[in-house]
């Protein structure tokens, strides 16, 4: 009985110990040289494994950040700069600071501005919707509403608003990292600049309809008008297809393409005053004004010079 | 035993409640719309501009590449605009306005009833005629027809079938083509078995269609005794099943071939053509008439008046359901086609296209969903499907985004006939999820083919 035990245990024992050495000896056979540094650059990461940098995953941005020559064209936008200047510390290159981004809706068309125009009973999915037809309201790029963004985000940074109908951006959970800008069928959302204390003015909608088209769908649409264009000093504005997009980089965050706005399709956030829209719109008029008497004396004065020659 | 396909399929209630509805014609709007993009392919160039005067029959539209077809004014009258419209989706496109002015045709067209049995012996000139006519595959898919008859060097056709299943339910508007232009639609079969080149053609006609398929028979026992062309022309009765109109399905019921994945049918050396594309080729070659309208039905339980109309294309539909007694109050949904493969209508301002072929109006009770329940792994949507296909499968790697896996399961093989949402006991919508992941899965296949 006892010797059968024994014998059990010393069987056993002994085809473990060959098994592993067989094992040593494969692994020592096959091993693969990897450079040291992906493990270090991957622990570095934020583990999101999210995608948002292009790579599949953190471990293939550590692989691809190590193999590349320099850091330029690599970002990690969940980790942010301080992830990057870990990793540029680790494989010693440097790296150029980035500002931080967030996730901007840009559809205002609220269930009480767009009214729907029909009842869509498909499976409740973006994607599904968009390639069935325009959607259930008069505006063929505005936000369809089932909420692709939201499931995209792993960070929980999106919301439905059950009274307008249309995601919200937690700016404290989200990382911008571009999921629910690939999610997004009608290409809403876009990834801008944070801004100075998180405050930003943007164009909120994508209507690439003419005016009257546009407004007959949405109360709230850009009717490509132009008059923030032209109010616009800093030349940021631009006026494309019959819908405005404000450049960051060129927004000196004066609000008063917001202010002059004839449909509110202009959106300031995070500012710390209510907008004065009024005294904006007096301040703006005034300004013209003296632009064109200025400009008519110009005018004049050429005119008496000429006559004078 | 009548032959069908050998895979999948459905037994849908036909509800051909509009069969005894005699085609009529539609008095002209007061304006029309005509889309650019009628067909599958590049788009139209516009060849008219605002102000100019268009007769019935003038092209107005030229082919935008080799996979595109003539677009041809519907009226005469004055170019109003030319600019976007919302379609049938609501999606913008391109679109000429004309306001109508009386009916003045172009010269040279034969608007006569007589018929022309005489088929011209020049093949070259009957193609470039059914170019000029602007004659798409009027079945669903509006493919240009020229470019379906020149099939690639080195593959032959052995048989051409005329669809006649009209396997939908509803649809009676082919029914009624095949009973009332019988003859038109044998001189069209004609003309395209001689641009082929081949010595058999069969009109495929379900057992539903007793009627059509005794007049076909009639019809061409007639035009035997007057020609030779006639001969090989025979007509086959087709148990009913959906979707027996679909192409490969067809050439599966008729000729017992199969037409692999990937391939198309002359690769089994089989042509399809609608029985609306016959008359349109008859249109265009023996009368020099290009499409300018097409029957329409217009049916519906619930709709007070039912109706198989000859409708100019760019007809708005708002213009047909005033013209027919107005929107019905409980009619709740509008569909474009039939109710297994048609598609909802958004935008009831829209016009009709070549390719519409119906305007069915349901009412809520009757396309209400299922609430979605869990799968149960019954298999009904893969008995179902007619290519043989796992759709229970392909919706879940669908609904993951699993585009690899899509493709090796042949998800861009779907016909999209709807056998698998219609079956499913737990009401998932199978289909929906599928056709979303066929386009993504078409799109990378083109995309991987334009890098090669």
């Amino acid at each position: 009985m006892s010797t059968t035990i024994i014998w059990t245990i010393v069987i056993i024992a002994v085809l473990g110990l060959v098994l592993a050495v067989i094992l040593f000896l494969v692994a020592e056979r096959f091993k693969v040289e990897e450079d040291p540094r992906i493990d270090l650059v991957e622990k570095a990461m934020p583990g999101a494994n999210c995608g948002g940098c292009g790579f599949a995953g953190c471990r293939a941005f550590a692989d691809a950040a190590v193999k590349a020559d320099t850091l330029d064209g690599i970002f990690c936008p969940v980790g942010g700069n301080d992830t990057m200047k870990q990793v540029a510390a680790i494989l010693g290159r440097t790296v150029a600071e980035k500002a931080p981004a967030v996730a901007v809706v840009r559809c205002n068309g609220t269930c009480a501005a767009r009214p729907k125009v029909n009842d869509y009973q498909g499976a409740s999915s973006c994607k599904v919707k968009a390639a069935l037809y325009a959607g259930d309201t008069g505006c063929s790029f505005g936000c369809l509403g089932c909420g692709d963004c939201v499931e995209a985000c792993q960070f929980g940074a999106l919301k439905m608003d059950p009274e307008t109908g249309l995601p919200v951006v937690d700016e404290a959970l989200c990382t911008a990292c571009g999921s629910c800008v690939k999610a997004c069928p009608k290409a809403l959302i876009e990834l801008r600049p944070k801004g100075p204390r998180g405050m930003r003015e943007f164009v909120s909608c994508v209507n690439k309809d003419k005016g009257p088209s546009a407004r007959k769908a949405c109360a709230n649409a850009c009717i490509g008008c132009g008059i923030c264009v032209k109010t616009c000093t800093h030349g940021a504005i631009v006026l494309e297809n019959n819908v405005a997009w404000i450049d960051p980089s060129l927004c000196k965050l004066c609000r008063e393409c917001e202010a002059l706005c004839p449909t509110g399709a202009i959106h300031g956030v995070n500012f710390p005053k209510p907008l004065d829209k009024e005294a904006v719109k007096n301040r703006v008029q005034e300004r013209q004004k003296k632009a064109r008497e200025a400009e008519a004396a110009a005018k004049a004065a050429a005119a008496a010079q000429t006559k004078e020659d | 035993m009548k032959r069908t396909f050998s895979i999948g399929g459905v037994h849908p209630h036909d509800n051909k409640i509009s069969r005894d509805c005699a085609i009529e014609v539609l008095p002209l709007p007061q304006t029309v719309y005509i889309q650019l993009s009628q067909h599958i392919g590049a788009p139209a160039q516009p060849l008219v501009a605002v102000g100019d005067k268009v007769k019935v029959g003038q092209p107005v539209g030229e082919p935008g590449g080799f996979v595109s077809a003539y677009i041809h004014s519907s009226v005469s009258g004055t170019v109003k605009s030319i600019g976007p419209r919302k379609d049938l989706a609501g999606n913008n496109q391109l679109c000429i306005e004309i306001a109508v002015e009386g009916d003045e045709w172009l010269e040279g067209i034969d608007t006569s009833d007589t018929l022309v049995s005489e088929i011209p012996g020049d093949n070259k000139a009957i193609l470039e005629k059914i170019r000029l006519g602007g004659v798409v595959g009027l079945g669903g898919a509006t493919f240009p027809t020229h470019v379906k008859l020149s099939p690639p060097p080195g593959k032959k056709c052995e048989m051409l079938i005329i669809n006649g299943c009209e396997c939908e339910p509803y649809l009676t508007s082919d029914f009624r083509t095949l009973l009332e232009k019988g003859e038109q639609v044998a001189v069209g079969t004609a003309i395209l078995k001689q641009v082929l080149g081949v010595e058999q053609a069969t009109i495929a006609i379900e057992e539903n269609k007793p009627e059509a398929i005794a007049h076909m028979e009639e019809v061409l026992a007639a035009l035997r005794g007057r020609a030779s062309a006639y001969e090989g022309i025979r007509v086959m009765s087709l148990r009913k099943r959906y979707p027996q109109g679909g192409e490969k399905q067809l050439i599966d019921a008729v000729m017992h071939r199969q037409v692999p994945s990937g391939a198309l049918p002359i690769d089994v050396g089989a042509v399809v053509q609608n029985v609306a594309t016959a008359l349109a080729v008859y249109d265009a070659v023996q009368k020099n008439k290009p499409i300018v309208d097409n029957s329409v039905t217009v049916t519906g339980e619930c709709f007070p008046r039912q109706a198989n109309l000859l409708v100019r294309v760019g007809t708005p539909l708002s213009y047909i359901i005033d013209y027919l007694g107005g929107m019905p109050a409980d009619a709740a949904k509008v569909i474009s086609g039939g109710p297994m493969m048609g598609r909802a209508v958004a935008n009831l301002d829209a016009a009709t296209l070549k390719g519409t072929s119906s305007l069915l109006f349901l009412t809520r009770a009757q396309t209400e969903r299922r609430a979605e329940g869990p799968c149960i792994r019954c298999g009904k949507c893969a008995e179902a499907c007619p290519m043989g296909l796992e759709p229970f499968l392909l919706n879940r790697l669908a609904r993951a985004g699993m585009t690899a896996e899509l493709e090796e399961n042949a998800v861009q093989d779907c016909i999209e006939c709807g056998c698998c949402l219609y079956s499913c006991p737990a009401g998932i919508p199978l289909l929906d999820h599928i056709r979303m992941a066929k386009g993504q899965v078409l799109g990378i296949i083109r995309a991987r083919n334009a890098k090669k």
